[in-house]
């Protein structure tokens, strides 16, 4: 390889138009995921607010009953199979091949097909809205028997349609995951062995692991249940023969392991960016790696959990209490390597990595309440209660969604070339810390006071607490705001970014910005070290300061 | 960790010769979990019935099916010979026994049929009947889109030099009837052979 034919070029002004169709380039296909799916967030953060509206009057005077169980179904459906995965998705694609220095995915037009089945299953989820008897309103998990009840034995249903999404976005994500495996597997620079690959790309192997192996058995559940409802079987129906906890099962089996769908890839965000903003390689890489497959093995056997109230034997209450506690120590391991690199390290408080300390301060929190959850007693008093969805919106909202924002300030000028504003970041991660605490801290109280989920009218004596909530949910909602004012100003007027504005480590840092179509192309650099050389002076990769030279006259040129 | 990776690996850029394999055997991997769903739904649920079979039912008739079973289990060899005839440059054998094994997949979804048809319970019939038509019918599926793939294949065997170089939509689609055929011994003696309640 010789330096003169590096670095590649950066790219034509490519125009807008390839953003809305069929492109099968994994940078313009990453963009589009992510834009798609904060589309639909704000679609779901609007049906959060209508909740919140509901519950900040013990009454019910907001919407009607049946409406309500409709708008807390779509909102969590929403958010999970419209937004998280569509988003971590992106970033996927815009992470994966510039840092292991592939050209694109492995398979650039399955890649496509993947991403254009989300508008369509998010067009089919909202059109349940508008058929008779309106979208599904049996909760996310849509457990039978609510889960079968046809009332107005429409064939066509929200139900159905719901399952139908469900399922649409099942293949979506397991061709993702195909491609992501085959091309973390296949496609890694010269030199890029396993344990000199990011970590990011470790946790998406990991989480594209568990896609592969949880989601056909919710598919298969899914299908026993479109049976069930629309062509008369009894899979889960006891007066046929049938087992509704069998349902819960499945669901599970899936569903737990999508947890660490969600959140594995945002270890890798705080993986990546500690050392950045602290100047410190990441403390105990290989263990951070590692303990990715830990989670991903007991993540797969932890299922039970959700359901030790549903009627399981107590052997298996004992044992799944025993294995979820037991993934305390991989995640343990994690949260004190990210303690460990901040430690006396020279940080830097840039928009990024205040997401990250916020969101790592929400996960701690959510990981304590886990514990407390997973055990039985606690588990039995709380169950289906405000704790639980406390809980939970910790780990998705406080830590995974911020971890994303932190994502997207973070890499927003590799792939945008443009800076985002710091002061509109730090307003946005203000509003959103202090929003998500108000909104979500309460409910702990609530649900231990026993205040029960996807209710729309409560006792009185529950009010202070729903207030607050409610004030929290509003101030999140307002957070969006700087947040989008941002990322269209800074796309369409920012200050040009430079090849490496974070003076940050990785293959993707050693592109122009934005990067060539083909990334690297035919001239990938050999990788000689591990990631993460912050300090060490250890060069990445072969001819790096001729590259970095190249690059920065490249920049001074236009 | 040493490097391990060539650094003359073929273009990164333009092919991918192994990938499309790659892929197809972690799609497989992933495929095998939807069966393992139904396995598992199949012995809970029938291992906690009260009157697992439907009133009016004795069982399953079990020849009907072995024959099936024989018939399936022989094309996974003679999609094997197919195969080495392939890697040997022989052509017309391949075309030859890739066409024995398409004719006992369709005989496979020809008995399957005949055996549906005489049955005296439908999808609708408790656990029993859904579970049954469930299984079978989502094999079945997968026969047929075996079945179709060798098509495909047998088509592209006709385009000259297409398979000069090895091909591997052959291998994926000989993969793919293994694994159907695996699938079908255990759903054999899960269903038919398993029948004591």
């Amino acid at each position: 390889m010789t330096s003169t034919t590096f670095p590649p070029s950066p790219p034509e002004d490519a125009s807008w138009s390839r953003y809305f169709g069929f492109n099968t380039d994994a940078k313009v296909i990453g963009i589009q995921y992510i834009v798609v799916a904060f589309f639909f967030f704000l679609i779901g953060g609007l049906l959060a607010m209508i909740i919140r509206g509901e519950l900040i009057t013990p009454a019910a005077d907001l919407v009607d009953r049946t409406v309500y169980n409709g708008i807390y179904t779509m909102h969590g459906t929403i958010m999970l199979f419209l937004f998280i995965f569509p988003v971590l998705n992106g970033l996927n694609n815009l992470l994966i091949p510039t840092m292991i220095g592939a050209p694109d995915m492995a398979f650039p037009r399955l890649n496509a097909v993947a991403f254009w089945l989300v508008p369509i299953f998010g067009t089919l989820l909202i059109a349940s809205f508008f058929v008779p008897g309106g979208p599904a309103y049996s909760g996310w998990w849509s457990y039978p028997p609510v889960s079968t009840q046809n009332p107005l034995g429409h064939f066509v249903n929200g139900q159905g349609l719901w399952l139908t999404a469900v399922a649409l976005s099942g293949v979506s994500s397991i061709m993702g995951a195909v491609n992501f495996v085959t091309t973390i597997l296949r496609m890694r620079a010269p030199g890029m062995g396993f344990f000199r690959m990011p970590v990011f790309c470790w946790t998406a192997l990991a989480a594209q692991s568990l896609q592969l192996i949880g989601l056909p058995a919710l598919t298969g559940g899914a299908i026993m249940l479109l049976m069930d409802l629309n062509f008369g079987t009894s899979f889960y129906q006891p007066e046929g023969g049938g087992d509704p906890v069998l349902y819960q099962h499945f669901f599970w089996f899936y569903s737990h392991p999508a947890v660490y769908v969600i959140i594995l890839p945002v270890f890798g965000i705080f993986s990546e960016l500690f050392p950045v903003y602290s100047r410190k390689p990441l403390f105990g890489y290989v263990y951070v790696c590692l303990a990715s497959f830990i989670i991903v093995g007991l993540g797969l056997v932890v299922w039970v959990h959700h359901f030790f109230s549903s009627g399981v034997a107590q052997w298996m209450r004992n044992l799944f209490m025993f294995t979820t506690m037991l993934i305390a120590v991989p995640t343990g391991v994690k949260v004190f390597a990210w303690l460990g690199t901040i430690w006396r390290g020279k940080l830097r408080l840039t928009t990024p990595m205040l997401f990250c300390l916020g969101g790592l301060f929400n996960f701690v929190f959510a990981g304590i309440t886990g514990i407390m959850l997973a055990t039985v007693p606690v588990d039995i008093h709380v169950s289906n209660t405000y704790f639980v969805v406390g809980h939970f919106h910790y780990v998705i909202y406080g830590a995974a969604v911020m971890g994303i924002f932190a994502a997207i300030y973070h890499w927003f000028p590799k792939f945008i070339g443009r800076m985002p504003y710091e002061g509109l970041g730090k307003l946005h991660f203000l509003l959103t810390f202090v929003g998500a605490n108000l909104n979500f801290l309460p409910m702990h109280p609530l649900g231990l006071m026993g205040m029960p989920r996807r209710v729309s009218s409560y006792d009185p004596e529950f009010a202070f607490w729903n207030v607050l909530a409610s004030l929290g949910a509003f101030l999140l909602g307002v957070s969006i705001i700087p947040f989008l004012l941002n990322m269209v100003s800074a796309w369409v007027r920012g200050p040009k970014a430079t090849h490496n504005p974070w003076n940050a480590i990785g293959l993707e840092w050693l592109l122009p910005s934005p990067p060539p179509e083909d990334n690297f192309g035919e001239h990938v650099p050999t990788v000689i070290s591990r990631p993460y050389g912050y300090g060490t002076g250890e060069p990445l990769v072969d001819h790096q300061a001729e590259i970095e030279r190249e690059l920065t006259l490249q920049e001074a040129s236009t | 960790m040493t490097a391990t990776v060539d650094s003359n690996r073929p273009d990164s850029n333009t092919a991918h010769p192994k990938h499309n394999l790659t892929g197809f055997i972690i799609f497989l991997c992933s495929e095998s979990v939807v069966f393992l769903t139904f396995f598992s739904g199949f012995a809970i649920l029938k291992t906690s019935a009260l009157n697992w079979l439907p009133a009016g039912v004795a069982g399953l008739e079990w020849r009907m099916p072995l024959i099936n079973t024989v018939v399936l289990v022989s094309s996974s060899g003679t999609i094997w010979l197919a195969e080495r005839c392939m890697a040997k440059g022989n052509l017309l054998g391949f075309r030859a026994f890739w066409l024995v094994t398409m004719a006992l997949g369709a005989y496979f979804l020809y008995g399957q049929a005949v055996e549906w048809s005489g049955l005296q319970f439908g999808f609708t019939s408790g656990t029993f009947g859904g579970t049954f038509y469930l299984l079978t019918g989502f094999h079945g599926l997968h026969v047929a889109t075996g079945v179709f793939l060798m098509g495909l294949m047998l088509v592209k065997s006709f385009i000259p030099q297409n398979y000069a170089g090895g091909e591997q939509g052959v291998q994926a689609t000989s993969l793919f009837w293994h694994f159907v055929d695996v699938i079908w011994i255990i759903l054999f003696v899960l269903i038919y052979v398993w029948q004591r309640t």
